[in-house]
């Protein structure tokens, strides 16, 4: 059969041979359904011995070709092979839309369409596994951080909490192979409990388009998926195994997949990492270890009518924090500031002492669907998550070694989901979703910073889109969620007064005990949020997205209860009872080229918020440990606004150039003044050269600038120094100045046996070893950032 | 294939169960193990005499309420005063003595002596941590001329030993508590 239709094209192609014939033909290979681009693939030419093979971008190029029509053979691993008539006028550029084998099935995969079915009408940005896998011995802060519009909050090096749009912790959803995170996010100094290694897709919507996970999003959603699993007897996996210089740590990853024609599957995936104290480019950072541990199970069947997958995962983090940032008073705080250096450095050390975090999070999840005619897929899922938080101080006498805060939060989450295709060009999506949350504070001799409560969550939504023509696609989604806590708090008899709360909610007062008083607030808030978006395609490279959502979030638990001395802070922080939810306005567009020599994307968005929860400096208050300012959460209206570039220029097939910019503005439209913490202007520039003819070597060299945040509240205070009896003030708002960081990847593929490929990665970040600090990281008002680090790492995939 | 939808049904109901058994207990009242409420400096004058008292207390810790100060009298010109601290948790009943705690983590503690402009004392440590650097909850003060002028006790946890400087001696504040005293 072949044989003949090559003949064929031998025959027809006989009288061109007199043509002029060199002309180039570039393509990009992508999946016909959600876009992805496919690595990997074989391309044949009919009529030639020429084959080609696309590279990690899903780019290929054939050289002196005639203007003439081809016929091409399209192959890939889980795809089925498709023919394909290209016409060639001069050098042509064309997008190849390959059916995957799986594709039909990936529509009701555990695993695998969730992702472009999240929202259709916002611009979505994704980190893909090659990408990610250059982040293996980091976090997903880190990984995402290199998208616009993402910056990250830090404390320390190892605790890296996303940041989008200015906006982070409980304004950012998370959601790890289908469960929404719960894992006490509500901390500026809580990182996401998921490991990069386990996941390899990341998709990041920049509002809150995935109403079917919640409507609180107010910042944006995080999406982390494992790959997919082909439908086919196979056993593949891949094994990392890499050295950190900064840290002099090392990191190993494993995971093997084993899948069967018949749809079953089931996979395994372990990591572990281990970094002893990182170091600045001057002096070492102590106690800023790290030891992770992780390991995910997985099996279930893929059918077409019906499936099902378990998973558990299991996460545990101890995280060392600086030893310097251990302070106890305002006093002490303003030494530490004062100082050019930490306070505290000593040797180099594998150990992890107090201060230190010591995190947990298992996770175990069923899923099922079943296809119903004339209804549509049904989904149904069940997870169950267990975080347990422990945080260390430096503690004395018996309670030595014994953790300050030992939280343990239980979250379990029913979901049952209708996918509808309710005509050719619309489509439904109706779900409901309960759940339970149980928090539970351990007596560790240090009063509860939450206090213990019961959460119950009702939510439901419907989603619909509608394709009226090729050109413009319209989407509306709605979600309401009904919330209920149940909590009992201790306050202290003092606060409980000073705040008059025993006037406001003195019915709340369950027992007094003098110097305290247990409370048992019960809180229910009704939610609403909603989607509204359009996509018009204008023609085959522009696409411009316009989407506006309205999302509610009810204040977390440290913003309700906060009363007391934040360790990690060194300040007292007050929480307030009578808080309602936030409602956030996020309108977004995006102007979006996708070709092969030039590609961007343009990204203004506006987001107001009302009721916006802050936390700001009031006053400063005397203990007998000294002083301490006292900072209040507050509710007020806020704006952010903002830009966020992309473009990509391609030279030739070598060389390729990468921009990309970020600006937000934040400001308290209340108090007419900026909000604190948000990204200074940054800008990264990379220049990449790729040789998919030499082992696929890959080399880039990346700039990146980070202006000084110009725009903050002053928050500074004066305190009393006796040692020279004056008032001197503690600048703990000013920012850092700008900074410039060069980085260094590259990686080269090796063939290591017939089916197997072994890639070597060496990275070096900051290359130059500037001493820096980050406005975003907690820690620099102690000590600088990171200095250079040297990264080598080998990959086997089999 | 119904087990599929059995499945949910199962789960829904245990989960329902399992809130609804959920015991309401409440939870148990955490005292703060290691507030210090009270510290109380003592003065004994060398030869006999009636002893000084300056003490702070501050019972809600963290909380709103500020600490009360109080100075029994004045100092004596030309009187060395034998000097002991004491360090109390008055949240808990009986109240805890935490001066035993420091002193047992001697080589952890160290209390630092901060004389102010106007106030002419001198002031030493006279106990010491199993490596001969001070502890100082006992000390001499040596009450110089006529003056007045604060005198503060700082009790840092995790000091650099060995040092005098308060400045440069790093480590967490557990103590600071200032008293405006006169020698007359």
């Amino acid at each position: 059969m072949r044989i003949y239709f090559l003949m064929i094209l031998l025959i027809c192609s006989f009288p061109l041979l007199s043509q002029d014939c060199d002309y180039t033909l570039r393509g990009i290979l992508t999946d016909f359904h959600d876009g992805t681009v496919l690595e990997g693939a074989t391309i044949i030419v009919a009529g030639s011995e020429r084959s080609f093979v696309t590279d990690s971008e899903g780019k290929f190029i054939i050289h002196h070709l005639c203007n003439e029509t081809y016929s091409i053979q399209v192959s890939h691993p889980f795809c089925l092979t498709k023919g394909f008539r290209v016409s060639v006028t001069g050098d042509t550029f064309k997008t190849f839309k390959l059916e995957h084998h799986l594709e039909e099935l990936n529509e009701i995969t555990i695993n695998g369409k969730v992702v472009s079915n999240q929202s259709k009408t916002l611009q979505e940005n994704i980190i893909n596994k090659e990408e990610l896998e250059r982040y293996s011995s980091r976090s997903l802060g880190d990984a995402l951080a290199n998208l616009s519009g993402v910056s990250s909050l830090n404390t320390g090096n190892t605790v890296i909490k996303p940041m989008i749009n200015g906006l982070h912790s409980s304004r950012i959803v998370i959601i790890n192979n289908g469960v929404r995170m719960e894992d006490q996010e509500w901390g500026a100094e809580h990182a996401p409990n998921v490991d990069v290694n386990s996941i390899s897709k990341l998709t990041l919507i920049k509002g809150a388009g995935a109403l079917q996970y919640s409507g609180d999003a107010i910042g944006g959603v995080i999406i982390a998926e494992a790959s997919k699993v082909p439908f086919k007897d196979s056993i593949y996996g891949k094994t990392q195994l890499g050295v950190g210089s900064n840290g002099r740590g090392m990191f190993f990853n494993s995971e093997l997949i084993k899948s069967y024609d018949t749809g079953w599957y089931t996979a395994l995936q372990g990591s572990i990492k281990q970094f002893g104290d990182f170091e600045t480019a001057d002096y070492n950072l102590s106690n800023t270890g790290i030891y992770e541990r992780n390991a995910l199970l997985k099996f279930g069947l893929n059918t077409y009518d019906i499936g099902f997958e378990a998973l558990y995962s299991f996460f545990k983090n101890e995280i060392g924090i600086l030893k310097a940032s251990h302070v106890g008073s305002a006093q002490d705080l303003l030494r530490a500031i004062e100082s050019d250096r930490p306070l505290v450095i000593n040797e180099f050390t594998y150990d992890i002492d107090a201060p230190k975090q010591d995190v947990t999070h298992h996770l175990a999840r069923i899923k099922a669907y079943k296809r119903l005619v004339g209804l549509g897929k049904v989904k149904f899922q069940y997870d169950y998550q267990k975080n347990n938080r422990l945080e260390f101080d430096i503690r004395r006498g018996a309670d030595r070694g014994k953790a300050s805060l030992d939280l343990e939060l239980d979250t379990h989450t029913l979901r049952l989901d209708l996918d509808a295709k309710t005509s050719n060009q619309s489509n439904l999506k109706v779900g409901f979703m309960g759940s339970y949350q149980k928090n539970f504070a351990r007596n560790t001799g240090v009063r509860r910073l939450i206090p213990d409560y019961d959460k119950y969550d009702l939510g439901a939504y419907i989603i619909g889109d509608y394709q009226a023509n090729e050109e413009w696609l319209f989407e509306i989604g709605a979600r309401f969620d009904f919330t209920k806590m149940d909590v009992f708090k201790f306050y202290r008899t003092s606060f409980w007064e000073s705040r008059n709360y025993n006037q406001q909610f003195s019915e709340l007062v369950v027992e007094d005990f003098g110097s305290q008083i247990l409370t048992n607030p019960k809180l229910d808030f009704n939610n609403g949020s909603g989607t509204l978006g359009i996509v018009n395609s204008f023609d085959e490279k522009h696409t411009l997205y316009f989407n506006y959502s309205l999302t509610s979030r009810i204040p977390n638990p440290s913003e309700l209860f906060s009363e007391g001395l934040h360790h990690s802070a060194s300040r007292i922080e007050l929480g307030d009872l009578s808080f309602n939810s936030e409602i956030g306005h996020k309108l977004s567009f995006a102007l979006e080229r996708k070709e092969y020599k030039f590609s961007y994307s343009i990204n203004p968005f506006i987001n107001n918020i009302s009721d916006f929860i802050l936390i700001e400096p009031v006053s400063t208050t005397s203990t007998i440990r000294g002083t301490f300012q006292v900072w209040e959460y507050r509710q007020t209206n806020a704006q952010l606004l903002g830009v966020d570039l992309n473009a990509t220029y391609v030279f030739n097939e070598q060389m390729q150039f990468n921009h990309q910019l970020s600006i937000v503005k934040g400001r308290d439209k209340t108090q007419n003044e900026a909000l604190i913490n948000m990204p200074p202007v940054n800008t990264t520039n990379e220049i990449v050269y790729y040789n998919n003819k030499f082992n696929n070597l890959r080399l880039a060299l990346q700039s990146e600038y980070v202006f000084r945040q110009n725009e903050f509240p002053n928050t500074n205070f004066e305190v009393y120094i006796p040692n020279t009896e004056s008032y001197v003030e503690v600048d703990g708002s000013t920012p850092p100045p700008a900074y410039h960081l060069i980085n260094f990847n590259s990686s080269i593929d090796f063939d290591f046996s017939e089916r197997s490929i072994l890639t070597l990665g060496f990275q070096v970040t900051n290359l130059l070893n500037v001493s820096y600090r980050n406005y975003l990281n907690r820690m620099r008002l102690f000590a600088d950032d990171l200095g250079r680090n040297f990264l080598l790492n080998i990959k086997l995939k089999y | 294939m119904k087990n599929i939808f059995l499945l949910p049904a199962i789960l829904f109901t245990l989960l329902l169960l399992g809130s609804c058994s959920n015991d309401d207990d409440t939870p148990e009242l955490v005292n703060e193990e290691e507030l210090i409420t009270t510290l109380t400096v003592t003065l004994v004058p060398e030869g006999g005499g009636t002893s000084i008292t300056l003490s702070t207390q501050d019972l809600d810790g963290d909380g709103p309420d500020e600490p009360i100060i109080y100075v029994s009298s004045n100092l004596s010109a030309g009187v060395t005063y034998n000097g002991s601290i004491s360090l109390l948790d008055e949240s808990s009943r009986p109240a805890e003595d935490i001066t035993e705690e420091v002193e047992e983590e001697a080589d952890e503690h160290q209390f630092f002596y901060t004389v102010g402009s106007g106030l002419d004392v001198t002031v030493n440590a006279t106990n010491f941590d199993s490596d001969g650097n001070a502890l100082g909850t006992e000390f001499s003060l040596v009450a110089n001329g006529v003056s007045s002028g604060i005198l503060t006790f700082t009790l840092r946890h995790e000091p650099n030993k060995p040092t005098d400087n308060l400045a440069t001696a790093g480590g967490e504040t557990d103590i600071e508590a200032s008293f405006t005293i006169s020698v007359e």
